[in-house]
């Protein structure tokens, strides 16, 4: 019996639909583009994941920036390789993302104009050589423990997505180490081009997990729908403890004086977040917000001919084709 | 004893100078596939510069590494063609170009993958392979853009026109070449020029483009007597290696 | 300003033959305006690691697929249609219908 309702949303769900749908979830089913799903389900997908695949593509920006200027012809090749992956994962989740009904052309068109979000952390930009060794140690290293729990999200299109990019992610982290390995063990120029780094991303990195869960409104919902598995503090904290350990071991110091290990959670206690930044960043005033959508927005534009000019072409094609047959 | 050293630096100069070219569409490229496409070509080309660059130091035999020629040398004394250094354009200038140097290494790493140097030799074996790839791949682009709209044609054309006057110069021989080409050991270019003129001819016909009419062809940079383009592209490239001579990265 | 008619061409699946006799199997997908160029940006953006011996392409619309109620249904209907239900046959790898 449908009831009048004073919201103008879509129209209310069988509750035994969406109750054996969340048992299928709860059961570790995979939810598959075809089958039935609440709407704010399929909403809330297509926003995180295209959320996801705006990151990996505004993310080859701060990344990009050093190509032309890497040090030597393998971390020239190494960076090239790293950043067309990143390409790669957009184009991955992006495609997983257009299986709920939506076009790539207006995903791209809401990042543009501002509506949708990308990850804050590449709204910082990169300011020496060992900023690329700091972003594959820390963002790489933060994405892949957030990665490895979407591996299981409940959604296959995503899961398979991921999967393919964890593979490929655990190379750049490698990557990023080995970077910053090298400069600490190398002169003292190196040593502090390196330390300098950790102190500038060491804070923003922390912040990708997002806001503490007190504060985090989406969770419940997206944890019960098997998108999201765990919160944003138990793997911000997973984060912190993978990588005290790794920054001890190159002889790099976290820029936290309050870190302390704690004997009996074995977790790494770690300083205050300043969320002043973090939200101040998100809302379009970190350093480099403008310039990162400028130029996506340049490509995007710039490849406008382009893509018109291989449609035109492929439409000659068909025409060819169809009056030979 | 054949000038290999200096004939060596040309053929990996072409391909650091283009690489890096193209690489700076990263993250830029007109859709995300093709971004992908175009920093494979670049990685093939420095992939081959590495090798070409690595084997050129231990002919010099005076212990430069492939880093030390490519981070430490002046502008001057570069030896890729004029064709490499100058700057990427739009993407019908970056794809024309791309297309008319992989018609010329695909035939030039052909014949060298016969070379007396049997270090050269399986350097371009493997190059013979990425090379047939970027010319399928750029002379698709070609095709599409001299036929796809009208836009396109115009820049496809604009793109040749700006170009041809360059092409001479990777079909140039001088006494390097014809030296190293009698031991056996290298090419001469000047022999690749009617097969490489027949297959762009076939392309641009298909393309519906017009091959430009030149009255001297540009050259100088197999003597390192470059365009002001190349200082600028090696500035940027070398700046953080030279800042810091004694580091290992 | 992007023309009216802008698009990032349509979408196409990706299938990949690994190397050792397997059949080929659904990587994903890619955008390409022909078959030909769908077949490049395939090598490129899920072979460049040489993961296959074989690329297939398909334009998305050309694959026609089942629902999921023609694969068993979503409410199970009871148990005395048991036997009309496909799942009850083991189905070999490579055959799966999306």
């Amino acid at each position: 019996m449908a009831e009048s309702s004073a919201r103008p949303s879509s129209p209310p769900e069988d509750p035994a639909r969406v109750a054996e749908f969340e048992a299928r979830i709860a059961r570790g089913e995979s939810i598959e583009p075809k089958d039935w799903m609440p709407e704010r389900y399929r909403k809330q997908l297509v926003r995180m994941m295209s959320q996801h695949a705006h990151s990996e593509v505004v993310g080859m920006l701060p990344e990009g920036n050093w190509i032309t200027r890497a040090p030597s012809l393998r971390r020239k090749m190494a960076l090239i390789a790293k950043v067309q992956d990143e390409a790669g994962h957009g184009l991955y989740i992006y495609c997983g993302t257009e299986t709920l009904g939506v076009d790539r052309h207006d995903l791209i068109l809401q990042l543009l104009d501002g509506t949708a979000k990308y990850s804050s952390i590449f709204n910082y930009p990169t300011l020496t050589w060992a900023d690329i060794g700091c972003i594959g140690w820390f963002v790489d290293g933060a994405a892949i423990v957030n990665q490895t729990m979407l591996a299981k999200a409940s959604y296959g299109p995503y899961a398979r997505a991921m999967v393919r990019i964890c593979r490929e992610e655990n190379f750049h982290k490698r990557q990023g180490f080995e970077i910053m390995a090298t400069l600490s063990a190398g002169t003292p120029a190196q040593r502090a081009m390196a330390q300098d780094a950790v102190n500038r991303w060491w804070w923003p990195s922390l912040m990708m997990f997002g806001p503490p869960d007190e504060a985090s409104s989406n969770s419940d919902e997206l944890m019960r729908w098997g998108v999201k598995r765990k919160s944003n503090d138990e793997l911000r904290q997973r984060f912190v403890n993978l990588t005290v350990a790794q920054a001890k071991a190159i002889d790099l110091v976290l820029p936290d004086p309050a870190l302390e290990f704690d004997e009996t959670t074995e977790n790494w206690k770690f300083g205050a977040i300043d969320w002043d930044e973090f939200w101040r960043v998100v809302k379009g005033d970190g350093p480099c917000n403008r310039d990162r959508i400028a130029a996506r927005k340049k490509a995007h534009d710039d490849g406008a001919w382009v893509r018109a000019a291989a449609s035109a072409y492929a439409a000659k094609q068909r025409e060819v084709s169809s009056e030979a047959a | 004893m054949a000038p290999l050293f200096p004939y060596l630096l040309r053929l990996a100069d072409d391909r650091l100078v283009l690489g890096h070219r193209l690489s700076e569409w990263c993250g830029h490229g007109p859709i995300l596939e093709e971004d992908i496409a175009l920093a494979n070509i670049s990685l093939d080309l420095i992939g081959e510069a590495t090798l070409l660059l690595k084997l050129a130091g231990e002919i010099e035999g005076q212990g430069r590494s492939e880093d030390a020629l490519a981070y430490f040398r002046d502008a001057i004394d570069y030896r890729n063609a004029l064709f490499a250094e100058l700057p990427r354009g739009d993407f019908a200038f970056t794809i024309v170009r791309q297309f008319l140097f992989s018609v010329f290494s695909l035939l030039q790493m052909e014949a060298l993958t016969k070379s007396a140097n049997a270090d050269l030799a399986g350097i371009a074996a493997k190059a013979v392979k990425e090379a047939r790839y970027h010319v399928r791949h750029c002379a698709q682009w070609v095709v599409t853009l001299g036929d796809g709209t009208e836009e396109s044609h115009a820049r496809a054309q604009t793109a040749l026109d700006e170009l041809w006057r360059y092409t001479g110069e990777l079909v140039m021989a001088d006494d390097v070449d014809r030296d190293v080409a009698n031991a056996g050991l290298g090419v001469d270019p000047s022999t690749l020029a009617s097969a490489w003129r027949a297959e762009v001819d076939r392309v641009l016909a298909e393309a519906t483009l017009t091959v430009p009419q030149v009255t001297y062809m540009q050259r100088g940079g197999r003597d390192g007597k470059h365009t002001e383009h190349l200082g600028h592209l090696l500035s940027e490239m070398q700046i953080v290696a030279r800042s810091h001579p004694e580091a290992t990265w | 300003m992007t023309p009216p008619d802008d698009s990032q061409w349509p979408l196409w699946e990706v299938f990949l033959q690994p190397p050792k006799g397997e059949p080929h199997e659904h990587a994903g997908s890619l955008h390409a305006a022909t078959a030909e160029q769908a077949l490049q940006n395939a090598r490129d953006v899920y072979s460049r690691r040489g993961e296959a011996v074989s690329i297939w392409v398909v334009p998305s619309a050309s694959i026609t697929a089942s629902t999921p109620d023609d694969m068993g249904p979503f409410f199970d209907p009871g148990n005395d249609k048991a036997y009309r239900h496909p799942q009850f046959y083991k189905v070999p790898r490579g055959v799966r219908v999306f």
